[in-house]
């Protein structure tokens, strides 16, 4: 870009840039995830350490039943929460692009999801509970009290509370980025107005689509605070089980193997995202 | 079919502020238990402000959010500067690694950086799990936003600007500082609040990296929902809540202004 510099500047200059947090990353990221990979062929010693030889064993103890179970309900709150928020958040999307004040909507949309998880996590545990708002009202209508609290119901719930702006997003941006004028083709061809959408429209949303999807999946699935506040220890995930695994079990080796094939799933998701969107969706992903 | 969408958005954004509302709305109630109005109070919160160790997981908040925050919005905004700027071999493994804080579930970026202090305390004798430590988890996933956030700003800027500087005479540093730095400026200051509002509203990485003396908010909050549902817990996540809320403002007020 500049002719008057010379190797040894361009040098210095990408290393006062680049190199700091270059550096940081290869430190706090790189590093550690190797780490992880490494403890997840080790073992537990008899005070909780890890110790050698390297060994598969816990990759093999990821197919016991409990573990599985874990791993199955992980799955059905992912897709749960995924396809509830794909109900609320997609029509959302479409009111929101299309709104005067879109901004401002966008905003207001952003405010709780910026304010402290734990906080809506909470919020939840407060309306659920057998004293709760929900009970309450309720109970105007002569119905329960229910048991909201703790339950299976309680954390898809809070889930989707905590991660829908995750899904709203990136389908906001594919609506504000439709070609509207395919849809009046598609009225002049003769088409009703269900099969117009089907056809003109939502093929338009399905990056927004597979983007809101991923981002709620992951994070949904990987997850340890809900369902150890809302389920109590009746649900539980695989990040509870990692959890579990490097707090009170303090058998780290395990638990590293738990957060490999959890990194394994989520690298898989992505994988299969920047197959269908390619690798600019993979940027606008983040 | 349009007042259907309006009334289904209604429903969501009810959705979405209804449980925030109801414990600001507790958090003033008199009653202890229960969602029933008794007056109002204002004795949770003077039971909060009254609490010493609160204050201490305030401070340690406060510490935590703008060392890791000044850290991460210096290396971040540098780091998106070399990417945008610069060839030079390993960009690709960097551009990797920045997206890894953002995808990896939360957990998984705890308990890597467990084991990283714990490998090096064994080889080297440090560090000890503490507020420092913490502080290095957090300017560890904001590094990563920030420089996502202050790239996409540098991408936006037009390149003749810092040429024009270049022809007027000023060189690398002249440059950076008078004509790259105020361009991006919006861009770095939304970066630093994102990343001043992550640093805050962090749980799970604090919680695998925090030793003893350093609780923080979260980690007091989580501990005291898990001993039960407290109205000076709603005073607490009132108070964060509104102070989130003003960062978040103030953010999308900067981001408004035009390039």
């Amino acid at each position: 870009m500049n002719e008057a510099a010379t190797p040894a500047q361009r040098l210095l200059r990408v290393l006062v840039t680049v190199g700091p947090g270059g550096l940081w990353l290869l430190l706090f990221v790189l590093l550690p995830t190797l780490l992880v990979l490494l403890a997840s062929f080790l073992s537990r010693g008899p005070y909780g350490e890890l110790q050698g030889p390297l060994t598969l064993k816990n990759y093999a103890r990821l197919l016991e039943a409990p573990y599985l179970e874990a791993f199955a309900e992980s799955l059905l709150v992912g897709g749960l929460a995924t396809l509830l928020s794909a109900l609320l958040g997609y029509p959302l999307a479409f009111y929101i692009a299309r709104h005067p004040r879109r901004d401002l909507l966008l905003f207001l949309l952003l405010l709780p999801f910026f304010t402290n998880f734990l906080i809506r996590v909470y919020a939840w545990l407060v309306l659920l509970q057998r004293e709760g708002l929900v009970n309450a009202l309720l109970q105007a209508f002569g119905l329960g009290p229910f048991a909201f609290y703790p339950s299976f119901f309680a954390v898809l719930l809070a889930t989707v509370y905590t991660f829908l702006p995750f899904f709203v997003l990136p389908v906001y941006a594919s609506v504000e980025r439709i070609d509207w004028q395919l849809l009046e083709a598609a009225y002049d061809l003769g088409a009703r107005p269900v099969r117009a959408f089907l056809h003109a429209v939502l093929p338009q949303t399905y990056p927004g689509l597979f983007a809101g999807s991923v981002l709620v999946f992951i994070p949904a699935m990987g997850t340890f605070v809900v369902a150890d506040l809302l389920g109590a220890g009746r649900v539980v995930l695989i990040g509870n089980l990692i959890q579990q695994q490097f707090g009170l079990s303090r058998d780290w080796a395990f638990g590293a193997a738990l957060s490999v094939f959890l990194m394994g799933f989520v690298l898989l998701a992505l994988y299969l995202y920047a197959r269908t969107q390619g690798e600019r969706g993979l940027e606008e992903l983040v | 079919m349009r007042r259907l969408l309006s009334l289904h958005a209604l429903f969501v954004y009810l959705f979405l502020y209804l449980p925030i509302l109801v414990i600001a709305a507790l958090s003033f109630n008199e009653g202890r238990r229960g969602v029933r109005f008794t007056g109002f109070t204002l004795k949770w919160y003077q039971d909060l402000f009254q609490d010493p160790r609160v204050l201490e997981y305030l401070a340690n908040t406060l510490v935590v959010a703008s060392v890791s925050t000044l850290v991460s919005t210096v290396l971040g905004t540098l780091l998106a500067l070399g990417l945008v700027r610069y060839r030079f071999p390993g960009k690709g493994l960097l551009r990797y690694l920045l997206y890894i804080p953002v995808v990896v579930p939360d957990v998984v970026m705890g308990i890597s950086l467990l084991l990283l202090f714990a490998f090096s305390r064994e080889l080297f004798g440090f560090p000890r799990l503490s507020l420092t430590t913490v502080i290095l988890g957090h300017i560890t996933f904001q590094v990563a936003f920030v420089t996502l956030v202050v790239r996409s700003r540098l991408l936006l800027l037009d390149p003749a600007l810092e040429e024009a500087a270049r022809d007027l005479g000023a060189r690398g540093l002249k440059t950076f500082l008078y004509v790259t730095l105020p361009l991006a400026w919006p861009g770095v200051a939304a970066g630093a609040l994102l990343a001043l509002t992550l640093s805050l509203d962090d749980f799970v990485v604090t919680f695998f990296t925090a030793g003893p003396g350093a609780t923080t908010l979260p980690l007091y909050i989580y501990s005291s929902v898990k001993l039960g549902v407290s109205p000076k817990v709603h005073a607490l996540s009132t108070l964060v809540v509104g102070l989130s809320a003003f960062f978040l403002a103030l953010g999308y007020a900067l981001s408004r202004r035009r390039v």
